[in-house]
């Protein structure tokens, strides 16, 4: 199994006192496959995401990613788990303000010492971002930002990729055709899909849609 | 002319507050003017130590052979910080020495400070001499002189005779300043005719001209709201005017004046007689100072502009004032001088 | 309104107070650091003028007598002659040294009250007043004086009134010597038609020490303004950062419809006030700083003379005032341009605060082009600018030119880094540290001129110190000098002194136009005194040889350079031809002067007999011939000067006042350390967008925080390379063009390699210091705080 999440339990602190995100999540992914989350605001799906992701530690509960419990590593070794295991594609600031977009794309994967410069190139074509290589992501748009951190995303070639909205302030036209990508991509480098979205329409496209509601799947 | 009682006041007080002790504003010990005055000039044109403030104040309009016009001033102050006079360093006399030769161009100025009691400089009354280290204004009397200056620039030696007689100001020589009653012995003599050598960094010159002394001595100092001074002397086709304008706080003035005729017979004019209002102003060492002025005493029918020959007539001394010669026109024609300070 | 306003825009202060903590910091810091070098400054002014005072008399021709008495009629004489001097009575009372002047005649700067200071009262003249310090009066006995305590006067000695001198001493009617003023009158008698009897004595050598200290007290000045130009940037630093905190609060009130001026209005009461409060704070820590830095002025005096003057260190009222417009004056500058701002910013312009002064590439060319411009007028300036306005002219260019190029510089060098960079990390390092340039820049430019300012000031007062010492050396060489009254007594001490000490070496000399100039010749004798202490600029071999041979002279900078006379040139001497063989330094001296040796000059010159002695001996005997020449010859203690005293005073108050600047040093760049620590402060808030991405893909927070220390490391490593080359031009402005346009000669520069790593080493740890905190912070942010970023609802 690629992905075991076990009673997960997370709180924030809050005005009056601890408040409840996540309370009690038991999922599981296995590889290649593709799952959307959905729920209202404030349900917990990001916050999910997020512990999936090795971004934030759990207060209970399990995140196994190949069967390790990344919840019970240290800093450094979640930031490990992060540079070689996922991939994550938030709705926005996905990028470095300061690196080119080639730069950018080879980020993670360089991290990870995986850079593959041949399928960077290929990436980047197929994105339509072969003319923006030494643009600056200020210069772009918000669609190409996206198409980019998606591009960046894909260059390291994780197990499994994390996306929180990554189509939520684009356009329809541009989501649908961001959102091909993705997923057609996510095919060929057999990576797993866990995205995060309120919007029916692409949960529609993914293999299987978990509803959280209140802190519970529902 | 006891308007320049104020200079040797504002001497010590210029530069702080607390002035020399002893000089503030009332006259404590010291012996004051009484009317009538009364002159013993065995002793009188000597020093008198029980009184605060005394001088020797002469000056002159000069020519040289090509009719160039040139000021000269000799000086010499004393004042008091007790009224009384020991001999050796212990002495309260102070003595301070201006001189100065205006040119058109250049104003030379130089000046000497000494204190009493050891002899360096003093003043006796018969045979008549004054003096401060060599500066020297001296004679067998009052009416023969002989007068030396020197400075680092420039030195004179001057002779004088009188051709007319002391003048006496206010009632006899009894000069009252204020309301309040504060007077002076004040005298002159305004009939002068003058020759001698002025050295200059050119060379020497030789000039005539005429000179007028003023002596006067005093105690009291003038009100608190008197800002300064415009004091002028001048020498008309028919007779000679000393006038003066005190400057007070609130902008209004007091004027006094004397007329005196080639015969020497003198006419006192109250406040309010002697007018003067400045016509034009210099940039004077970052002060702007009045350097033409309209000059009128309309009970003799005297209406005069009067402009400094060299409006740079600074006086950079331990305090500084403006005194230069100057030149009448209008109504009456002449030459004069004029003293101004305050102006700061 | 009003009030509702004021109460968000101080409400923002008490829910961020580390905000106004640094605001107030970074104002009084700025302010401190210029009262402080003004107070330091005051002092080392103070005592200078009292180390002239010291050495001060010898500065003007003296009149005395073979039996060190003159009758006071001689003074009264030699006034109504035209001599324009003034007498002094002059001996010990209960062993102190008591000197009577006459405040009336004497050459200003001798007596404590003058003429024209208004303190002069009869109590003065008449009544008996003692000026002195607290020191030197303790060692007084009761007498029937007043006593006045003044720091003005020299350690160990008594000023007074003539008159009350000659009461207290019993020496009625006498004087033990006059001073010559050095401007008379045109027409004089010659002194030897009054008074015969009476021997005039030229000024001492080596005594205007005066000069020299004129230099420096230009060049102390020249620091001052720097430091004030380092405040200024900091309080710049400060102000805009105020405002950048502070975009949220101002634009949801405008959104509310409070109305703009008010708003501005609001503002600058509020900063007013602040900058008020901090500049007073600053001032009393300038004033503590310098009250810290002064005890070694007791400590060093006290080394000479055995006793110590009261440290009083005053809190001037310009020093307030001059505080405060630093404080208010920067405020002001920092204001006007952010409300500038705030006045034409769109109501809806972002909340966010934005690094502030983000410049755009075009922004940066035209800084870059002003930046050229302002160093190649400095160079332009340096080459053919004449005059002390072009000095200081360049030395502003200089300044701010590289100001203005250090982000340009650095922006190269990162640019250059990122191009060559082998990993992603170091990629992304590289590309960082270049995006927060601007951010950083105003407290880089700070650290660059606090550090060019410490180069420049260390090398200017070593090179000044090591110059002086030299000079000294040789200008001073002999343990002990004595002063004739008259030849005939000369002769006597010649044979009176020759078996007492090591060696006695007469001095002579005359005066007479070199090439049309003015000059002094001297002839000492051939004696290795001279050999190993007159050290040459330029020389021909085997100068002193030659010299000692009768075979050439030497001659000053000055006369070379005014005569444009070279090694081998001939100049005449008494008609008679030598060659230049060695053109010596001689610094603070007005005039040419020209060196032959005693057998030489004694041929050349019969005429002249040596009133003047070196003489080389056992600096401890020093005390035991003072007090047998005081009995034997009645020698007044004005007539013998102990050098060696003289040198240890003087070089005390140079090291004490390079302790100082040192401490200075250190103050500026703690300054400029604050500076980049507020920034860096700052930014942290504003980077995290930057961050976030990073740390999402695999870097830690910890290791983040390490990149933020390394950062701060090569800042301030390369800001230092760059300070290096700014300070050592900035030295020699000082030295060689300043120093040149103001006095007319030049200090020669010498390098202090180990002082400037020094410097490399607190500036980079005050910037380490200055990045642990935000590092720490970075470290330590929750990861919430990170994911935020990346949320919607932000």
């Amino acid at each position: 199994m690629l992905l075991r999440v076990t009673d997960l339990v997370k709180t924030y602190p809050g005005p009056d006192g601890p408040l409840p995100i996540l309370n009690g999540i038991s999922m599981e992914m296995k590889a290649g496959a593709t799952l959307a989350l959905t729920g209202e605001s404030g349900s917990g799906k990001s916050t999910l995401l997020h512990l999936v992701g090795g971004l934030d530690q759990p207060d209970t509960g399990r995140v196994e990613i190949d069967g390790t419990d990344i919840g019970a590593m240290d800093d450094a070794a979640r930031a490990a788990v992060r540079r070689d295991k996922v991939g994550v594609i938030f709705q926005q600031f996905n990028l470095i303000p300061s690196l080119t977009v080639a730069s950018n794309i080879a980020f993670q994967a360089r991290l990870g010492g995986r850079e593959d410069k041949e399928w960077m190139g290929d990436l980047a074509a197929r994105m339509g971002l072969a003319e923006q290589m030494s643009k600056y992501p200020e210069q772009l748009s918000g669609g190409q930002q996206q198409r980019v951190a998606i591009a960046r995303t894909l260059a390291a070639r994780p197990a499994l990729i994390l996306a929180d909205e990554p189509t939520g302030n684009l356009d329809e036209a541009t989501a649908d055709s961001v959102m091909d990508l993705m997923l057609e991509l996510a095919a060929e480098t057999k990576a797993a899909l866990l995205m995060v979205t309120h919007s029916e329409r692409l949960a529609g496209r993914m293999g299987r849609r978990l509803h959280l509601r209140a802190g519970r799947l529902a | 002319m006891n308007v320049r009682a104020l200079l040797l006041l504002l001497w010590p007080c210029v530069a702080s507050a607390q002035g020399f002790a002893g000089l503030g504003t009332s006259s404590e010990g010291f012996a004051t003017p009484e009317r009538p005055a009364v002159f013993d000039f065995r002793v009188d044109h000597g020093p008198h130590p029980d009184y605060r403030i005394e001088w020797w104040y002469l000056t002159a309009n000069l020519q040289d052979d090509d009719g160039t016009r040139f000021g000269l001033q000799w000086t010499l102050f004393r004042t008091a910080l007790a009224p009384e006079e020991r001999e050796g360093w212990s002495s309260p006399q102070i003595w301070m020495g201006h001189a100065a030769v205006t040119t058109p161009t250049d104003h030379y100025v130089t000046e000497r400070l000494a204190r009493g009691g050891i002899g360096q400089a003093g003043v006796t009354a018969q045979p008549f001499e004054a003096w401060i280290d060599d500066w020297q204004l001296a004679g067998p009397d009052f009416n023969e002189l002989t007068m030396k200056a020197s400075g680092p620039d420039f030195a004179y030696d001057m002779d004088l005779i009188a051709l007319g007689d002391l003048v006496f100001h206010g009632d006899a020589g009894y000069s009252v300043k204020s309301a309040d009653g504060q007077a002076s012995y004040y005298y002159s003599q305004p009939f002068y005719a003058i020759e001698g050598t002025l050295t200059l960094p050119d060379g020497d010159v030789h000039v005539t001209g005429n000179a007028w002394l003023d002596r006067e001595w005093s105690s009291q100092p003038l009100s608190d709201n008197q800002t300064g001074w415009d004091w002028f002397s001048l020498s008309l086709d028919d007779g000679k005017l000393m006038g003066f304008r005190l400057r007070q706080e609130d902008g209004s003035h007091y004027t006094s004046a004397t007329w005196i005729t080639l015969d020497g017979e003198t006419t006192a004019y109250p406040d309010g007689a002697f007018q003067a209002a400045p016509i034009a102003f210099s940039d004077v060492e970052g002060r702007q100072i009045p350097t033409q002025w309209n000059v009128r005493l309309d009970a003799r029918g005297i209406d005069v502009d009067v402009y400094a020959l060299n409006p740079q007539s600074w006086m950079d001394t331990s305090v500084p004032y403006w005194e230069g010669p100057i030149i009448v026109e209008g109504s009456h024609t002449g030459v004069g001088y004029l003293e101004m300070t305050g102006y700061e | 309104m009003t009030k509702a306003g004021l109460q968000a825009l101080l409400s923002h202060w008490l829910r961020n107070p580390m905000q106004l903590f640094t605001l107030i910091v970074g104002l009084s810091l700025a302010t401190a650091l210029w009262s402080g070098v003004q107070a330091v400054n005051a002092e080392a002014r103070a005592s200078y003028d009292a180390a002239a005072r010291t050495l001060g008399e010898g500065r003007f021709a003296q009149i005395t007598s073979s039996d060190g008495s003159i009758p006071q009629a001689d003074y009264i004489r030699l006034r109504r002659a035209g001599w324009l001097v003034s007498p002094v009575v002059e001996g010990r009372l209960d062993g102190v040294r008591l000197i009577g002047l006459d405040p009336l005649t004497s050459p200003s700067g001798l007596t404590p009250t003058g003429a024209d200071d208004g303190n002069l009262t009869i109590d003065v003249l008449a009544g008996g007043v003692l000026f002195a310090t607290q020191d030197t009066f303790a060692r007084l006995e009761a007498h029937d004086v007043t006593r006045v305590v003044t720091p003005d006067a020299a350690p160990g000695i008594i000023i007074t009134d003539v008159g009350t001198a000659q009461r207290l001493l019993g020496l009625e009617n006498a004087l033990s010597r006059i001073l010559v003023s050095p401007t008379q009158p045109v027409l004089q008698t010659p002194l030897a038609e009054i008074t015969p009897h009476l021997t005039l004595r030229a000024p001492q050598d080596g005594s205007d020490v005066g000069r020299l200290t004129d230099s420096f007290h230009l060049n102390l000045t020249a620091f001052g303004l720097l430091s004030f130009a380092v405040g200024i940037f900091i309080v710049h630093g400060a102000i805009g950062l105020a405002f950048e905190q502070r975009r949220p609060v101002i634009r949801t009130l405008r959104a509310l419809g409070f109305p703009l001026r008010r708003l501005i209005a609001l503002i600058a009461v509020e900063l007013l006030a602040l900058s008020l409060i901090a500049g007073a704070i600053g001032v009393g820590l300038g004033y503590l700083v310098a009250a810290a830095l002064l005890p070694d002025v007791a400590a060093t005096i006290s080394g000479l003379y055995g006793e110590s003057v009261s440290g009083t260190l005053q809190l001037r009222p310009e020093w307030w005032l001059s505080g405060l417009m630093i404080a208010v004056g920067g405020t002001c500058m920092a204001a006007a341009a952010s409300l500038f701002q705030l006045a034409r910013m769109p109501l809806l312009a972002s909340a966010r605060p934005r690094a502030w002064a983000m410049q755009a590439g075009r922004g940066r060319l035209y800084q870059a082009g002003l930046a050229v411009g302002l160093l190649i007028l400095a160079g332009l300036l340096g080459a053919f600018g004449s005059g002390l306005a072009a000095g200081f002219g360049m030395l502003a260019a200089l300044l701010i030119g590289a100001a203005l190029a250090l982000p340009v510089v650095l922006d190269r060098v990162f640019a250059f880094g990122a191009s060559r960079a082998k990993s992603v990390t170091a990629e992304w390092f590289w590309a960082d540290t270049r995006q927060q340039l601007p951010g950083l820049s105003l407290a880089l430019m700070a650290l660059l001129l606090a550090m060019a300012a410490n180069v420049g000031v260390s090398t200017m007062v070593s090179s000044f110190r090591l110059t002086f010492t030299g000079f000294l050396d040789q200008r001073l060489a002999s343990e002990f000098y004595v002063y004739a009254d008259d030849a005939d007594q000369a002769a006597k001490l010649y044979t009176y002194l020759a078996p007492r000490v090591d060696k006695v070496l007469p001095i002579q000399s005359t005066t007479q136009n070199v090439r049309g100039l003015p000059s002094e010749i001297y002839g000492p004798t051939a004696h290795a005194t001279y050999r190993e202490n007159w050290l040459f600029l330029q020389s021909a071999n085997d100068a002193w040889a030659r010299i000692e041979a009768g075979e050439g002279a030497a001659i000053n900078e000055q006369l070379a350079r005014r005569a444009e006379i070279a090694i081998g040139d001939d100049i005449t001497l008494a008609g008679e031809p030598f060659p230049v063989l060695g053109i010596y330094g001689d610094y603070g001296n007005p005039i040419g002067q020209a060196i032959i040796t005693e057998i030489t000059f004694k041929r050349l010159f019969p005429e002249i007999r040596p009133s003047r002695f070196g003489l080389r001996m056992d600096v401890a005997d020093v005390p035991s011939l003072t007090e047998a020449l005081r009995e034997d010859f009645n020698l007044a203690d004005a007539q013998m000067v102990n050098q060696a005293g003289i040198k240890a005073f003087s070089l005390s108050v140079f090291d004490r006042t390079f302790t100082v600047t040192g401490a200075l040093n250190v103050l500026t760049l703690a300054v400029a350390g604050f500076a980049i620590l507020m920034s860096l402060l700052t930014l942290a808030t504003m980077r995290l967008p930057q961050l976030a991405p990073v740390w999402a893909q695999g870097l830690t927070r910890a290791r983040l925080g390490r990149i933020e220390i390394i950062r701060a490391v090569l800042l301030a490593l390369l800001t230092a390379a760059l300070a290096l080359p700014l300070g050592l031009a900035l030295a020699w402005t000082l030295l060689a063009v300043v120093n040149v346009e103001a006095f007319g000669w030049r200090l020669p520069m010498f390098l202090f390699p180990l002082d400037y790593l020094r410097l490399a080493v607190f500036a980079v740890g005050a910037a380490v210091l200055a990045a642990l905190w935000p590092a720490r912070k970075l470290a330590r942010t929750r990861p919430s705080d990170l994911l935020k970023v990346f949320s919607n609802e932000r």
